[in-house]
């Protein structure tokens, strides 16, 4: 019976003349049809659409004639009248022009600028083979242990032909990079450590854990910058003396290491029970249980907020310009100080902002696609 | 499953072990570590306290927070309470916790707000408005605080002088020396109103309490906002007038290279609570945009089903339910702008860092200054975690 209904019916269709495919009617596909439902859906949203897009003209070509149009892009030997009587109607790109140099690196002798320029690149380098998650296993240490040789190599000098350069002289990118990265390169494991014992049994190690995190978590990074820079000196016994960069190295280790140490509880807290109970029912000691089955799995969970963290203390380290230390941001103060260049701020913090956009946007990129990879188990 | 937590034979305390003084008892091991820990920390506290003391002795300083009652001697340029540099440190201090407050509490106020608008506005059906809005989060969020401070003040410091002041609306003045607002002259009679507006406030509150708990009773809608108009704005004003219904505008107006009168902006302010605004509301969108995503759909359909309007609908089936999911992140942001305020030293705000920062290279007091930093922003910071989280507690689901 039911194949015969099918047949028929198979039998009506076919005598039907074949119709060409149409499209659907424009109203509904192409272009036209997605601008009357994403801008111009009713009167409010097109009044809003209309008033936002002539802001947004109005202010983009304003932006295009001050930066391109009437900008001057160089001035010979610091002759910056021309670029005064453009204030306010053109940029002066004169200043990076001629101060590009020392916003990126600082005071290094001019002759041996390709050993900090190499240097950022090598760091880049590292970010990207960290970053891909085929390289993710042990050799990874190793690779960084000898990057970060290489940087030590390359920035002191005095072997290998290369004249010996004090850490004084150190400026701009390369210690915005050095900050950043050591810094998270020995906060994590801190971290680790202090996000364990924080959830230890132990109420000694508990509390003391307890106390470091909220106490730096409590106050301001300037606070501990302050401290690097006016206490610590004190501290020390008459005649041991750390260099300034150092101490404000540590001051970031300690602010970085108290807020990642968070991020690895949420980690720890939000793995389920069953696998540190199973761990435990299989006789393994504290430490293979926490290194082989708790932290591989607690640590992948909380790689995106992880990422994120990294980001906020990239920008963060931009704060040890408050005591004097040069980095990018430093850098790029300094190079308008000198009274020929006076008033051009603008244009050099647009340059350095770009720069740490760069650098910031591509890991937060990074992290919403890794976010995405590591969740597609969970989505249906 | 009932049967087995039931189980008498569950409910058994495991039997206590005599401690054996071996490796292998968990317990003796706990120990040997908690001993070695603390005794390492102890021993690293004791060798830093002792080179201290011997660095305070050898220069000559004197430890204790006697300096404080001693004349500070050091100008500051905005100070809400009365201030002379002829007054002592401690009172140095205090302007400068005031004007850490007076930037932390108003910026947490306009970030909130700024920041819920921008995450509503990237939830926007309307293209332009959420890509808009996607893109500033993007490019505040990514870019340094301590840049975009920098860049706020130079930018407000390249505005025209005094006398060629941007005059956008009569009576408002932009300009290097700031932003100046028509303000009045202030007068006992303008206190007694603020005080009689902040009474009418807290009695309103405690009325829309009663209200409500009887039309929990009866179910009865009652009208409440009749009585708060009254209270809020009818009892300030009364008092006003009676008092003598002061009121003489201060207009600022040019005088020679200066304008005098009205309420002063400084150009430092300014800069750091723009700059703080800005970057704290972009982190404030994406907490609103999670919170509101984080309710599901079936919750809207499920409302306007019942029939509810659309008003009700948001405020008492959705905002209740994103609440609970926005108010913990919220909190660590209100708390991260605290501390960012910090970072008007780099600009010449004089907030506590700034002052107790120059009080410590007067006096060379470093140990007792940066205490005093860390002691005011432990406290700023605790009180506004104690607050949140009753905040949190109250609007928190009720379980079982």
């Amino acid at each position: 019976m039911a194949s015969d209904t099918t047949t028929t019916q198979l039998a009506v269709a076919t005598a039907v003349p074949e119709a060409a495919p149409r499209t659907p009617p424009i109203s509904v596909i192409g272009p036209i049809a997605w601008m009357r439902a994403n801008l111009f859906s009713g009167w409010i949203s097109t009044a809003v659409t209309l008033a936002l897009a002539y802001l947004i003209a109005r202010w983009v070509i304003g932006f295009v004639d001050w930066a391109f149009i009437n900008a001057i892009w160089s001035v010979p030997n610091n002759q910056t009248q021309a670029c005064r009587d453009l204030r306010g109607t053109g940029a002066c790109w004169a200043v990076v022009t001629e101060k590009h140099r020392f916003i990126l690196f600082g005071t290094y002798p001019y002759e041996q600028h390709w050993r900090p320029a190499l240097v950022c690149v090598l760091f880049v380098g590292l970010y990207i083979v960290s970053a891909m998650r085929r390289f993710w296993r042990k050799e990874l240490a190793l690779v960084w242990i000898l990057a970060l040789t290489a940087i030590g190599i390359l920035m002191w000098g005095g072997i290998l032909g290369m004249p010996y350069v004090p850490q004084e002289r150190w400026g701009g990118l390369p210690i915005t990079l050095i900050l950043s990265t050591f810094g998270l390169a020995f906060a994590f494991p801190l971290a680790i450590l202090v996000a364990l014992g924080r959830r230890s049994k132990m109420p000694a190690i508990k509390a003391i854990c307890v106390l470091y995190v909220e106490l730096i978590r409590g106050v301001p990074l300037i606070s501990l910058l302050f401290m690097a820079s006016v206490m610590f000196p004190l501290f020390l016994p008459e005649g041991m003396n750390i260099d300034k960069l150092l101490r404000a190295q540590i001051a970031i280790i300690l602010f970085a290491g108290a807020y990642l140490a968070e991020v690895v509880r949420g980690g720890l807290q939000a793995l389920d029970k069953g696998q540190y109970e199973a761990a435990d029912a299989l006789g393994l000691s504290y430490w293979h249980k926490t290194s082989f089955i708790i932290l591989p799995q607690a640590l992948r969970l909380v790689i995106p907020p992880l990422v994120n963290t990294f980001i906020g203390f990239f920008k963060d380290t931009s704060l040890v310009l408050i005591i004097g230390i040069f980095d990018l941001l430093t850098a790029g103060k300094t190079a308008i100080v000198e009274p020929a260049w006076q008033g051009f701020g603008v244009e050099v913090y647009i340059t350095i902002g770009l720069i740490y956009f760069c650098f910031c946007f591509a890991m937060s990129k990074y992290s919403q696609g890794l976010e995405a990879e590591l969740n597609r188990h969970r989505r249906r | 499953m009932s049967d087995a937590t039931a189980d008498p034979r569950y409910r058994r305390t495991p039997p206590k072990r005599p401690i054996r003084f071996s490796w292998s008892d968990e317990r003796v091991r706990a120990i040997v570590w908690q001993l070695l820990v603390v005794g390492i920390i102890v021993a690293v506290v004791w060798w830093l306290v002792r080179n201290t003391q011997h660095n305070l002795e050898v220069r000559r300083i004197a430890t204790g927070f006697g300096f404080l009652n001693r004349e500070a001697g050091l100008p500051i340029a905005e100070h809400i309470i009365d201030y002379s540099p002829t007054n002592t440190y401690l009172r140095a201090l205090i302007v400068g916790v005031l004007n850490t407050l007076k930037v932390a509490v108003i910026g947490i106020v306009l970030a909130t707000i700024l920041g819920t608008l921008i995450g509503i506005a990237r939830l926007s059906k309307n293209w332009l408005v959420s890509k808009i809005a996607g893109v500033y989060v993007e490019v505040i969020r990514d870019l340094p605080l301590l840049l975009q401070l920098l860049f706020w003040y130079t930018v407000l410091q390249g505005l025209p002088n005094p006398r060629n002041a941007m005059n956008p609306v009569a009576g408002v003045f932009l300009s290097n020396r700031g932003l100046l607002l028509p303000w009045v002259e202030w007068q006992a009679a303008h206190t007694g109103a603020l005080l009689a507006m902040i009474v009418g406030v807290v009695l309103t509150w405690m009325y829309s309490d009663v209200m409500r708990a009887r039309r929990m009773q009866d179910g009865q809608p009652r009208r409440v906002w009749p009585i708060a108009v009254l209270l809020i704005l009818g009892l300030p004003v009364a008092v006003w007038a009676l008092m003598g219904a002061p009121f003489t505008p201060d207009v600022p107006a040019l005088r020679g290279f200066n304008f005098r009168g009205g309420f002063v902006v400084s150009p430092e302010y300014f800069a750091l609570l723009v700059g703080l605004v800005t970057y704290t509301s972009g982190f404030i969108a994406e907490i609103v945009r999670a919170g509101i995503l984080s309710v599901g759909h079936g919750q809207w359909e499920a409302a306007q089903a019942l029939g509810l309007k659309p008003g009700t609908v948001l405020k008492q089936i959705v905002l209740p339910q994103a609440l609970r999911v926005i108010v913990p992140p919220m909190t660590s942001q209100y708390l991260n702008l605290t501390k960012n305020s910090s970072l008007a030293v780099a600009i010449g705000y004089q907030d506590i860092v700034s002052i107790a920062n120059t009080t410590l290279n007067q006096t060379g007091q470093a140990i007792e200054g940066i205490a005093i930093i860390m002691a005011v922003y432990l406290s700023i910071s605790l009180s506004i975690s104690l607050f949140m989280n009753w905040y949190n507690a109250k609007i928190a689901l009720v379980e079982r």
